[in-house]
């Protein structure tokens, strides 16, 4: 217990650290990571209140951005997005019964109904206490639950890390909608593309067609921008456009005494269930934010009330949202693979920094480290701030027109894409994976799977390579009782698959995705 | 015997894949030989396959493009067994302006700046939504044009040409 609270302290003072900071010309000193952990997470609420633009989207945008940042403040700014985005995304789920991330779905149910009896005001708090305690404790369990796990990663040889991503790509599926092989074709799909430019072991330049921007293959940001930002952009296009909010009477934001005897158990559990979710390869906030509704619905007394606005049923999945957001920074920072695509788009963002994502970032590097932990706490702190009192001014900008928004979002993104490699090519692409975006959407593929793969392929190919050649061409290595990681890994793989592809489970599992649009 | 599709769109996603996977898997071994006896020169030159244990770079694309090709037939499979939506209707309006907005930002900035390439895209791409208010779409680009030249090249120092390069002594700098 004691070397964590030395090293949250660590994590504290990087946190808090005076810099000198050359910003247009002038030199100033300046706290300057709280101040962009700060920029992050109105970033995140901004984004997060906004429907139609997804921290995914953001994050990618600002990606070339923080290639000019130190390393821990272009982290810790991003990461404030991610969690940032779970607060925000929850306003616009109880005033527009519109979630404005896909997390805060559920909370629409209850949150809406809730706003439509005159409560607003006691089921935007409830979300915000909600999310702080979650916050709180996930922050804690990253903080107790990472070493021991990057200890455990460090005996990992290719084997296990192919195992480990083979069950973090099977997850992805699982959590995917629609159609299983679908889904599983698309992660496939991804893997390939990410195949694309130079082979590291031959040198041998693939599938780049003699175009020299290709030789280091595609970006990923631009591939993620083209998939979920572009896509996005003409999706909302097709689609009049058609708000109600609910902004004349917030009312009382504080809740009343019966409401935070209601809320404190079903807080509780999100939080418990939401970190534990948020921890498994392909988890994070939208798997954490539904078990929660559901296993609140189960468990709780007043389940008659469900979808009638029970404060239970706002309190529970945005604890879950939160927590599950926050601790799914553990299989990132810890084995430095990606469980979605916000966390694959922040390996993107420590490569560009020059970090290899893995098990020795916590040793090499403890200040970053334990100085994004420690800022997951200021952040949720600033959150509670930003959404309480302010609420306010979220509201209003739920009334500013799509019309408005988009030609917005283009222009950063195409500035952001442009930037890259200041080379027109990549605008290019990112039109192309818009257009492959949208064919696929239509042909009910979902684009967020083939990311992960997209991310994946390489370090796939790498260690399977590897693992080849160590075991001298034996296929069996993945499974041998010598590697029991691996085998476990696979085990879980291969039960995950067959509970989705039994057909009872999958009438559930198409019941619970129907019940979400 | 006629085989019915019954569903559109796992008809077309299936045949999506195959030809995915078929693409990959001929890029990565090359062209089979007949072809190019056919054609009389190698189309495609294809990487090497390399063994298990030393594997080429053409032995993970292969068999993962094999894995494609493989599922998108059971997928082509399942579209005349069971029955599934139809294909969405595409909207071609959103989808050409947006697409074309971002080209043509991108390949203008260079030669006219950062200033007339924002302006380029904003207009086209409002092109692509439900009304087109030109007064409301010029007062948008003006304020994104100072805001992105401030935050993008003043603050954030990215390398971008604010002016037309052709205009010697241009206002703003």
């Amino acid at each position: 217990m004691e070397g964590i609270f030395g090293n949250l302290a660590l994590g504290f003072i990087e946190v808090f650290k005076l810099q000198v900071i050359t910003l247009g010309g002038m030199t100033m000193t300046l706290p300057f990571n709280i101040i962009m952990c700060l920029i992050g997470v109105i970033l995140g609420t901004l984004i997060g209140v906004l429907p139609g633009i997804g921290p995914v989207a953001t994050i990618a945008m600002l990606l070339p951005v923080t290639f000019n940042l130190a390393p821990i403040a272009a982290l810790i700014m991003l990461a404030g997005i991610y969690y940032g985005a779970q607060y925000g995304g929850s306003t616009t789920a109880i005033l527009v019964n519109l979630p404005g991330e896909s997390s805060s779905v559920v909370t629409c149910l209850d949150g809406y109904q809730m706003a439509r009896r005159g409560r607003a005001g006691p089921a935007l708090a409830t979300a915000a206490i909600g999310s702080f305690f979650a916050g709180c404790v996930a922050t804690l369990v990253v903080a107790m639950f990472a070493p021991p796990l990057a200890e455990v990663a460090l005996k990992f040889g290719p084997a296990e890390y192919f195992s480990l991503m083979v069950l973090g790509l099977v997850a992805a599926v699982v959590l995917a909608h629609g159609s299983v092989i679908k889904a599983i074709c698309m992660v496939i799909l991804g893997l390939l593309l990410g195949l694309v430019g130079t082979d590291v072991n031959s040198g041998v330049l693939r599938f780049a067609f003699g175009i020299s921007e290709m030789a280091d293959g595609i970006g990923f940001v631009t591939v993620a921008m083209g998939m979920f930002g572009i896509c996005e952009i003409i999706a909302n296009l097709e689609q009049k456009e058609h708000r109600e909010v609910f902004t004349s009477k917030v009312g009382r934001l504080m809740p009343s005494k019966q409401d935070f005897k209601r809320m404190i158990a079903p807080i509780l559990r999100g939080t418990a269930l939401g970190s534990a979710l948020g921890i498994l390869p392909g988890g994070g906030a939208l798997l954490a934010s539904f078990g929660a509704y559901t296993l609140e619905k189960k468990v709780s007394k007043y389940s008659h009330e469900f979808g009638k606005g029970a404060i239970e049923g706002v309190a529970a999945p945005e604890s879950a949202n939160n927590a599950g957001a926050q601790t799914s920074f553990i299989p990132l920072l810890t084995l430095g693979i990606p469980s979605n695509a916000v966390m694959a788009l922040m390996i993107g963002a420590m490569m560009i920094q020059g970090i290899a994502p893995g098990p020795q970032v916590m040793t090499e590097r403890p200040q970053l480290f334990w100085g994004m932990i420690a800022s997951m706490w200021v952040g949720n702190l600033m959150l509670v701030v930003l959404n309480l009192p302010l609420i306010g001014m979220w509201i209003k900008l739920l009334t500013v027109p799509y019309r408005y928004l988009y030609p917005s979002i283009l222009l950063f993104m195409a500035i952001g894409v442009f930037s890259i490699s200041n080379q027109p090519f990549d605008c290019f692409l990112m039109a192309i994976f818009g257009l492959l975006g949208y064919v696929c959407v239509k042909l009910g593929c979902e684009p967020a799977p083939m990311i992960l793969g997209f991310i994946l392929g390489p370090l796939m190919e790498e260690n399977l390579r590897r693992a080849m050649l160590l075991s001298r061409g034996d296929p069996f290595v993945f499974v041998s009782p010598s590697k029991p990681i691996s085998l476990g890994f696979l085990i879980a793989a291969a039960i995950l698959l067959a509970i989705i592809a039994a057909p009872a489970l999958r009438k559930k599992r198409e019941a619970v995705f129907v019940e979400e649009k | 015997m006629g085989i019915k599709i019954k569903s559109q769109q796992d008809w077309w996603a299936g045949l999506m894949f195959i030809g995915f996977g078929l693409f990959f898997i001929t890029f990565a071994l090359g062209t089979p030989e007949f072809i190019d006896r056919i054609v009389g020169t190698k189309l495609i030159a294809g990487y090497q396959m390399g063994s298990s244990v030393r594997m080429g770079p053409a032995y993970f694309p292969v068999v993962l493009g094999g894995l494609l090709a493989f599922l998108g037939l059971l997928v082509l499979f399942d579209s005349i067994v069971e029955e599934g939506p139809d294909v969405a209707k595409f909207h071609f309006r959103p989808l050409l302006f947006v697409a074309v907005s971002s080209l043509a930002f991108a390949y203008l900035l260079k030669p006219l700046g950062l200033v007339l390439a924002s302006v380029a895209l904003v207009f086209i791409s409002a092109f692509g939504g439900h009304e087109f208010k030109l007064k409301e779409v010029a007062i948008m680009s003006v304020v994104l044009v100072i805001f992105s030249v401030l935050v993008f090249v003043k603050a954030l120092a990215l390398p971008f040409p604010i002016c037309p390069g052709f205009i010697d002594n241009c206002p703003i700098r």
